[in-house]
């Protein structure tokens, strides 16, 4: 054979481990976005099907999807054994297929009201339309649906007051930790009302909340219902410390050199605050942040709750009410989907984070 | 057609077809459109909140929304539960909702100054009876033991409050204190679990200006807890017993956690239950629509007791779902069909448990009001004594019949109701009645003479001062 040859047959081969390795590249590369996500299971199928050693592959997906499914599986089976034992006077506790018959049923209720909604919407073009062939010059007002909010409208309700919350908590919180962490002075004069007002459970705020709002927020035609208004201010009230506190930390840890370049080059404070601080500090505020959405969607239910504001809070306090035998499990499925949200959202920052703060990590 | 064509139906069709109106359906559909044009091009505000708490008697409400009554009238009503009878005042006083269903002596102790000061009034009461005094398991084991029976073994009833002594001793003996729950301080249960007792030789207890639990000179200690947490209070211990609306003392049946002893139509016959209020400043604000919800209540009102209660199961089904009351069906159905299952098994007839229009009780008359004043002096609410003119005055600022009226008229003149439903003679009180438990007679005209009539109680200019009642 001669060595032309040889060439000849390398270079397809050579080629391909290229490939291989650029496809290897961007699996891992991928990978590290499924993690955080939280579907991490799907890399090693992916390895698998670039070729991978299937056994080595198979072994972490064992570990990442196996041993997981295996856990709830089991976790399940025995929700299923214990919940009819302990009996209440609503009847036993609802075992996972009595949830999941609820949560099935809550969807149903849902299409049933959309159902309404769109039968009163048609009543009401007729009603006008009628009005208008009797009086074109009749002055016509369209209405919006007054039923009663549906599961989703509840879960939608709360998300939006969390993210008003942590969106009002941020931009007090941001600033004022950057100050902190600039100045030592700044950071003594707050220091000592931080750390009285951190460990105050927010619910102690939502009366004198509720209180201030309809004192101070009157209008005829208000662009937020004042309940939302209460449970927002009561999130942000207790999501504010966490990334304050981190802020302060982060801005406050910054690299004496790069506090020393930014001396010598006599860079306008902004700059030094957008260009040196923030960028540096962004890993610490991140985690500030998530620690404060987190704390803020655990409050919000207990919020609603006690105030009775519309939202998640509200059904699992109303369902309480009812007192039906379908009541435990509605609100065990609402349990189960603060939590499925909750972890939702953890995630949502983990992956802003990670898109912030890339430059800062490599 | 539409579902508004199904209950012109439905209100007893016949008896319109008798009227003289004479006329077809369809041309009353089309006069029913233009005066509904009419109405609504008058509404100050069409979009409207309510509150209301989860017992079976909002269920005025329930059938106003979903039987299309409000969108007959031009209205868009959301209905809201609230979580406690102060939260549902305090939110309708400041304006986050427009109206409530409340109890009766909420509008008058606001008016008067008891709790929250405020201008309340009502135009609408919602029913009458429809409570219940239940006992726990414990508290009935001893009452078994010296209530009369029947020859069938049943107790005999009305079960008297006397029968509740040997509890109160036992429980003494113990060093335990006898402690019931009710629903509010101006609620129709505090004074109606206050009638009985005392009706019994058991004390109360007597309010006064520096103490207003309640409980001075008290053999029952009566305390606050909201209609739906009742069952868990109760279980928990925390109370012996509790007089509240339905569901929640059929749940005590069901769940076996307690025994309804009696029911509020056996201590006080007919009596007004919960009104629909909304403030004197929204009401001078919003007329035409305060009218409209009249309306469409007086016509949920007449759905609800229509041939003979028919509807009834139906209306049970309604408030079964879990925007409104949201307890089983059968646990609702079971008094709302005319029956109440005391003990287990022990089920017997109650026609009258709910009452929504018969008897005129939609009618807002000054004589329910001075007999709600007359117990809020008898028990302290009231620290002073006031001449008979007083609580006329009061009746008169916070009942509006004129109001109803109003609305009853112009629902008789759109053929949707009839002149014979409504009494428009009255001067606003009932006749004299000695239809409770105690037979004492009742006439609203004269309140100083019927308070100072009552064997345990307040009378004349007495007050309670410290732990003792002193006159001057």
């Amino acid at each position: 054979m001669s060595a032309m040859a040889e060439q000849a047959m390398a270079t397809p081969s050579a080629s391909a481990a290229i490939r291989r390795e650029r496809l290897h590249a961007r699996i891992s590369k991928i990978a590290g976005y499924l993690d955080l996500v939280g579907i991490g299971w799907v890399s090693p199928i992916l390895r698998m099907a670039a070729g991978d050693d299937i056994r080595v592959q198979s072994r972490h997906l064992w570990r990442l999807l196996g041993v997981p499914l295996l856990a709830i599986l089991l976790f399940l089976g025995a929700w299923h054994q214990v919940a009819p034992t302990v009996r209440t006077s609503l009847g036993a506790v609802p075992g996972p297929v009595e949830v999941w018959d609820q949560a099935v049923g809550l969807y149903l209720d849902h299409k049933a009201e959309r159902r309404k909604a769109d039968d009163f919407h048609a009543r009401q073009e007729k009603r006008n339309a009628e009005r208008l062939a009797a009086n074109p010059a009749a002055e016509i007002r369209w209405r919006p649906y007054t039923g009663k909010p549906t599961y989703f409208d509840q879960i939608l309700t709360s998300l939006k007051t969390v993210f008003l919350g942590f969106l009002l908590a941020t931009l007090i919180a941001v600033p004022l930790g950057i100050l902190c962490g600039l100045s030592s002075s700044v950071n003594a004069a707050l220091n000592p009302l931080i750390q009285i007002f951190k460990p105050v459970s927010p619910l102690a705020w939502l009366p004198i909340v509720t209180m201030v709002v309809s004192a101070v927020y009157v209008s005829d035609d208000p662009m937020f219902e004042k309940s939302f208004l209460n449970s927002a201010i009561t999130v942000t009230l207790c999501s504010l410390w966490p990334t304050l506190i981190n802020t302060a930390v982060g801005v406050a840890s910054i690299d004496r050199d790069l506090v020393n370049v930014g001396r010598v080059l006599q860079l306008k404070w902004t700059t030094k605050v957008f260009r040196l601080v923030l960028p540096s500090s962004l890993p610490l505020i991140f985690t500030g942040l998530r620690l404060s959405l987190g704390v803020g969607w655990m409050v919000l239910i207990a919020a609603e709750m006690l105030a009775q504001n519309p939202g998640l809070g509200k059904f699992v306090w109303d369902e309480f009410q009812n007192g039906s035998s379908a009541s435990l499990a509605k609100i065990m499925v609402a349990v189960l989907t603060i939590g499925i949200i909750g972890f939702m959202l953890d995630r949502l920052m983990l992956a802003i984070q990670a898109a912030f703060t890339h430059s800062a990590q490599r | 057609m539409t579902k508004r064509h199904v209950t012109a139906g439905s209100l007893s069709g016949t008896t319109r077809r008798r009227t003289l109106l004479g006329a077809a359906a369809s041309a009353l559909t089309i006069g029913q459109a233009a005066s509904r044009r009419a109405q609504a091009a008058k509404l100050e505000k069409d979009t409207l909140k309510l509150g209301f708490i989860k017992l079976t008697d909002m269920v005025p409400l329930a059938i106003a929304q979903e039987k299309g009554f409000f969108e007959d009238e031009g209205l868009f009503v959301s209905l809201e539960p609230q979580a406690n009878w102060k939260v549902l005042l305090d939110r309708t006083i400041d304006g986050a909702l427009d109206g409530a269903h409340m109890l009766a002596g909420q509008p008058l102790g606001a008016t008067i100054g008891f709790g929250t000061k405020a201008d309340v009034i009502t135009a609408f009461s919602m029913d009458l009876n429809g409570n219940a005094t239940t006992v726990s398991n414990e508290v009935w084991d001893i009452m078994k033991a010296v209530v009369p029976r029947q020859p069938d073994g049943k107790p005999v009833r009305p079960i008297k409050a006397e029968y509740l002594k040997p509890v109160i001793e036992a429980f003494r003996a113990k060093g335990r204190a006898f402690k019931m729950g009710m629903v509010f301080p101006v609620s129709t249960h505090n004074y109606e679990l206050r009638y009985w007792l005392a009706s019994g030789g058991i004390h109360p207890g007597y309010y006064s200006s520096t103490d207003i639990t309640g409980n001075i000179m008290a053999d029952a200690l009566l305390s606050v807890t909201p209609p739906p947490q009742m069952p868990a209070t109760l279980e928990a211990g925390t109370i012996n017993g509790y007089c509240v609306g339905e569901p929640w003392n059929q749940q005590a049946v069901f769940k076996g956690i307690g025994v309804p002893v009696i029911t509020d139509y056996e201590i006080w016959k007919n009596n007004p239950e919960k009104v629909f209020g909304v403030t004197r400043a929204w009401a001078e604000k919003h007329p035409n629509t305060h009218l409209a919800v009249v309306k469409a209540l007086i016509r949920a009102g007449m759905w609800l007791d229509a041939d003979n209660d028919k509807n009834r199961p139906e209306a049970a089904r309604i408030i079964s779902k879990a925007e409104y009351v949201g307890a089983d069906y059968n646990v609702i159905a079971n008094s709302m069909t005319g029956t109440f299952e005391y003990e287990k098994g022990d089920k017997r007839p109650v026609p009258d448990f709910n009452v929504f229009f018969r008897y005129f009780a939609t009618y807002p008359y000054y004589s329910d009001a001075i007999w709600y004043l007359s117990q809020m002096r008898r028990w302290g609410q009231i620290t002073e004594g006031k001449p008979d003119s007083w609580y006329h005055d009061v009746a008169r600022k916070v009942y509006r019949p004129d109001i109803y009226l109003a609305a009853a008229r112009q629902l008789v003149t759109e053929g949707k109701a009839k002149e014979a439903d409504f009494p428009w003679k009255t001067d606003g009180y009932r006749a004299p009645t000695s239809d409770n438990i105690d037979g004492v007679a009742y006439d609203g005209r004269t309140p100083n003479a019927y308070i100072d009539s009552l064997k345990i109680g307040l009378k004349g200019m007495q007050r309670v001062d410290g732990a003792k009642v002193v006159s001057n």
